[in-house]
């Protein structure tokens, strides 16, 4: 994630520049002349997104002068690969746009050489990140998409012709015709490509040190436990919860944004509490969930949560913010009622350490499950994301899922006749 | 009483919020503008309006009436009073085109082709509905106007209505799905007691004032009788006894028109069914999820029959198709997937794990977004066979459609955007509801005008091409109070009241 701060002034001019990048509210114009989203054939989904503290000056509650934060600019994205190589990619292919655009910002390259360097020096690591589906490229979904296309309608084809009784006469003339249609390049499966042994080593240490580490930690995990505890509950009753119904203006101004496509973006930003437990509290349970997120949950699914494609927590400003922001199917309603009803008890665990967050009891109860403070709380702290593009629109996370496994049984090839069934009807 | 829900005071609701008023099938929906704010206060002071209370006989008529923003405004209510109801109350149903938008109101649906309401700065201020038992009605009506009713409001418009008994035009029995209003308090609604489904809700989900499913009051208007001394003969508020409630025993009344193309759903049914009559009438119970005598197409017991089943024991949709009209309207799951039988299970799903079937847990759980239906119909009625013969007139029939609900935004919106709109609901490929869908292709240009039948064999039989069958042509958001804030807004002065009691 790289962000700078926008010079004093210049807000509205990059405003401006940031709207001819989108060919309809909301939604990104894949081929801008700027940063022409579409030519990253490893580009999932990005986003420029000013973070303004508009909640900043709620922590007064605490008698604690905000501090100072300028709007900033921020822009990312998730893609396959490594990021230094993207960054690197996205220099040769949109390096006068991005020049153009962080013009608007403090210190900001003049020279197309230095604006690689630039870019890593303003590169912000999240500090948990979320991946509905580890190791599915880009292309691998849009490949997958298009196997799924050709599979269903010549599926239709074949019932009309032969009824829909012999599945396994079916099958066998949907991989011809499949076989057929490779051999012609209509449909191609490209192999998953070979995960780089450093990764695989570096991952298979995480996951088993982390683990470690905290067994390693425990017992004084344990002894300080009841403190905690005591610490926790203390901070519970006295934090003031802020979460008044938010200015209409704003609210409207978000939706105008949203439900274009299937997908949604969210952006969010606002102030950590003040005081050591509250810090450590979010930098710990951030520390678990991308812990989680890398090892446990790359599988379609997020706890609960089915629709969420990529989600960031990125903590900025010394400790004292933070920034999420994700990529989510259906409505912020049915997003929300999935936060509450589903996985409350994780959003308290991060959010709750955030200024004026719903009243939660024991870290996970209540919180969340203060339906209306909650909403307000969330739609107060969301920010327009400035410009949002998504390489498969119209395509939720539960569908490529399912065009993944249309594709492993094009390739496993299932001997009993459930399965074969199964098969046919996901197509 | 204070901090009791026990005490349900009946003869402060609206009868509405109770009862259909079924056996009353003579109807006038009146919408009106308030033309003499002081006058229209006194026509309300002195209305008949009927309450809740049970009455023995049934009564022969009835009356009820609901308020827009515009309305409420236009009797002088004031401004921080209606800034205390919700956005979606204040803002109306057609004035946001992102909210259009989520609810599908686009294109022929836009409200800026409504007969009515669709134009901001153009909606309708009240909402009388008479009810009559049939021949009673013009009675009933000149009764309920009295003499000063023509210089209190304008009429607007009156929006037709004609009864066709238990069924709604395309031809199947309607009605049967409502939530049973749980007024004597019998289910908690503990989160941690509540896995499975339950027709039972509560009644602040109909209600405001009272506690919603969440066990919380859901947001409305309150008043500090210091300063507002008239506020006095509003109820105190349950959560807040300091305060009084001006939302208490009133609920949120959604009503749309909505258009209904019944040649076209027939004529297009009966053509993919290849002019059978017995596969049309299979084809359309499978959009529609029960067969036009409401007989649902899961195997269903207990009482009522036709409402006491879940989709639990068909997660693929091989007796009822996943997409069908009443899946998606009341999907009838719970808090959790089923399978959820003590702690340990609880947790393991909680955290995401155990999940036995690829689509299971998509779909939000339906206690949170129930309505309660109170619609009527319009038009004459035309039967599936003659409406499959070619030159069937196309001529204005369809729903009155209302329901009542304590929280807009929760309940009537996402089951309409989440549930019937969405192209992807609990995992359906590009497809919205059969019979009310906008069809509107995806940003990506895949079309959405299918209709996914699955079949135990394997292969999905799809129907393509379905045109858009239901039309909006016009709704607004109302409130419909309880009687006493129904008495404040007429102006009553609190020592009136006090003269009264």
């Amino acid at each position: 994630m790289i962000l700078a701060a926008v010079e004093e002034g210049r807000l509205e001019p990059l405003d401006a520049v940031l709207k001819t990048m989108n060919r309809a509210a909301g939604m990104a114009d894949p081929a801008n002349s700027l940063v022409p989203f579409d030519q990253f054939d490893r580009l999932h989904v990005a986003r420029f997104v000013i973070l303004e503290a508009n909640t900043g000056s709620d922590i007064k509650a605490y008698g604690v002068t905000p501090f100072r934060w300028p709007a900033t600019l921020v822009f990312l994205g998730d893609c396959d690969g490594s990021a230094d190589s993207f960054l690197a990619e996205l220099v040769v292919r949109s390096g006068a746009g991005l020049r153009q655009i962080f013009s608007h910002c403090e210190g900001a390259p003049l020279d197309q050489d230095d604006l690689l360097d630039w870019l890593k020096q303003h590169n912000k690591k999240p500090a948990a990140n979320y991946i509905n589906w580890i190791g599915r490229t880009v292309v691998q979904v849009r490949e997958e998409v298009a196997l799924q296309k050709a599979l269903s309608a010549h599926l239709r084809k074949l019932v009309d012709e032969i009824g829909a009784e012999d599945t396994r006469a079916l099958r066998q003339r949907l991989l011809s015709y499949l076989e057929f249609e490779k051999q012609n390049g209509r449909i191609t499966l490209t192999p998953a490509p070979r995960t780089p042994p450093g990764w695989y080593i570096r991952n298979l240490l995480h996951k088993f040190g982390v683990p470690l580490l905290l067994l390693v930690i425990s017992p004084a995990l344990l002894l300080a436990a009841p403190f905690l505890a005591l610490r926790l509950r203390m901070l519970e009753r006295s934090d003031p919860e802020i979460a008044p119904r938010p200015d209409r203006k704003s609210v409207y101004a978000l939706a105008e944004l949203e439900d274009h496509d299937i997908t949604n973006q969210f952006s969010a930003f606002g102030d950590i509490k003040p005081g050591l437990f509250r810090r450590c509290a979010v930098l710990f349970f951030l520390w678990l969930l991308d812990y989680a997120a890398r090892h446990i949950y790359k599988r379609g699914y997020l706890t609960r949560v089915q629709t969420i494609h990529f989600a960031r927590w990125v903590i900025l400003d010394d400790r004292r913010r933070l920034f999420f922001a994700s990529n989510y199917d259906g409505s912020l309603e049915a997003y929300m009622d999935d936060f509450i009803n589903k996985v409350g008890w994780g959003l308290n665990l991060v959010f709750s350490n955030g200024v004026g967050y719903p009243l939660t009891r024991w870290l996970i109860k209540d919180g969340a499950g203060r339906e209306q403070e909650f909403k307000y709380y969330l739609r107060r702290h969301q920010l327009p994301t400035q410009v949002w593009y998504k390489a498969y629109p119209g395509k939720t996370a539960f569908e490529l899922g399912r065009n993944s496994r249309i594709r492993y049984g094009v390739e496993n090839r299932p001997d009993n006749d459930r399965e074969i069934r199964e098969w046919l009807g996901l197509l | 009483m204070a901090g009791s829900s026990m005490n349900m005071v009946f003869d402060d609701i609206q009868g509405l919020a109770r009862y259909a008023h079924g056996k009353l099938s003579a109807t006038s929906f009146l919408l009106l503008d308030v033309a003499d704010a002081t006058a229209a206060r006194a026509w309300l002071l002195s209305a008949p309006v009927t309450t809740a209370v049970p009455v023995s006989p049934l009564p022969e008529t009835a009356l009820q009436v609901a308020f827009t923003a515009a309305g409420l405004r236009a009797l002088d209510v004031d401004d921080a009073i209606i800034e205390g109801f919700s956005d979606e109350f204040i803002v109306g149903i057609a004035a946001d085109q992102s909210r259009s938008r989520r609810l599908g109101d686009t294109e022929g649906s836009a409200p800026g082709n409504w007969a009515w309401g669709g134009q901001a700065g153009d909606v309708p201020h009240l909402l009388l509905m008479l009810y009559a038992i049939p021949g009673k009605l013009d009675h009933w009506q000149t009764t309920v106007q009295g003499t000063d009713f023509e210089q209190a409001f304008r009429l607007r418009q009156e929006l037709p209505t004609h009864s066709l008994g238990a069924i709604e035009p395309f031809g199947f029995v309607d009605g049967i799905s409502q939530p049973d209003i749980d007024w004597e308090h019998k289910q908690t609604t503990n989160l941690h007691e509540r896995d499975r489904y339950a027709n039972l809700l509560v009644p602040g989900e109909v209600l405001l004032g009272y506690p919603n499913e969440y066990g919380r009051y859901t947001e409305r208007p309150l008043i500090d009788p210091v300063d507002d001394p008239r506020a006095s003969i509003l109820p105190a508020a349950e959560d807040d006894p300091g305060v009084r409630d001006f939302g208490r025993n009133g609920s949120y009344l959604v009503l749309r028109q909505l258009h209904q193309e019944v040649p076209k759903f027939w004529q297009f049914v009966d053509r993919e069914a290849g002019s059978d009559a017995l596969e049309r009438d299979r084809l359309a119970s499978l959009m529609v999820g029960r067969q036009r005598d409401g007989t649902p197409l899961i195997p269903s017991s207990g009482d009522p029959v036709s409402n006491r089943f879940t989709f639990e024991h068909d997660p693929d949709g091989h007796q009822c198709p996943v997409g069908a009209h009443i899946r998606r309207s009341n999907p009838r799951n719970g808090d959790f997937p089923p399978g959820v039988t003590g702690l340990v299970s609880r947790l393991i799903r909680i955290l995401g794990f155990g999940r036995n079937h690829p689509r299971e847990d998509l779909v939000a759980s339906t206690r949170f977004h129930r309505i309660l239906r109170r619609g009527r119909t319009y038009g004459s009625l035309l039967t599936p066979e003659d409406a499959v013969k070619p030159g069937a007139p196309e001529e204005d029939r369809g729903l009155q459609f209302i329901c009542l609900v304590a929280n807009i935004s929760r309940q009537f919106e996402f089951v309409q955007n989440a549930w019937s709109m969405n192209t992807k609901f609990a995992g359906v490929h590009d497809e919205s509801d059969p019979l009310l869908g906008d069809r509107k292709p995806l940003v990506d240009g895949s079309a959405t005008d299918g209709f996914a039948i699955p079949r135990e064999e394997g292969p999905v039989h799809c129907l393509h091409g379905l045109p858009r069958f239901v039309t909006v042509r016009g709704g607004a958001y109302f409130f419909m109070p309880g009687i006493q804030a129904l008495h404040y807004i007429a102006g009553q002065e609190s020592v009136q009241r006090g003269a009264e009691a």
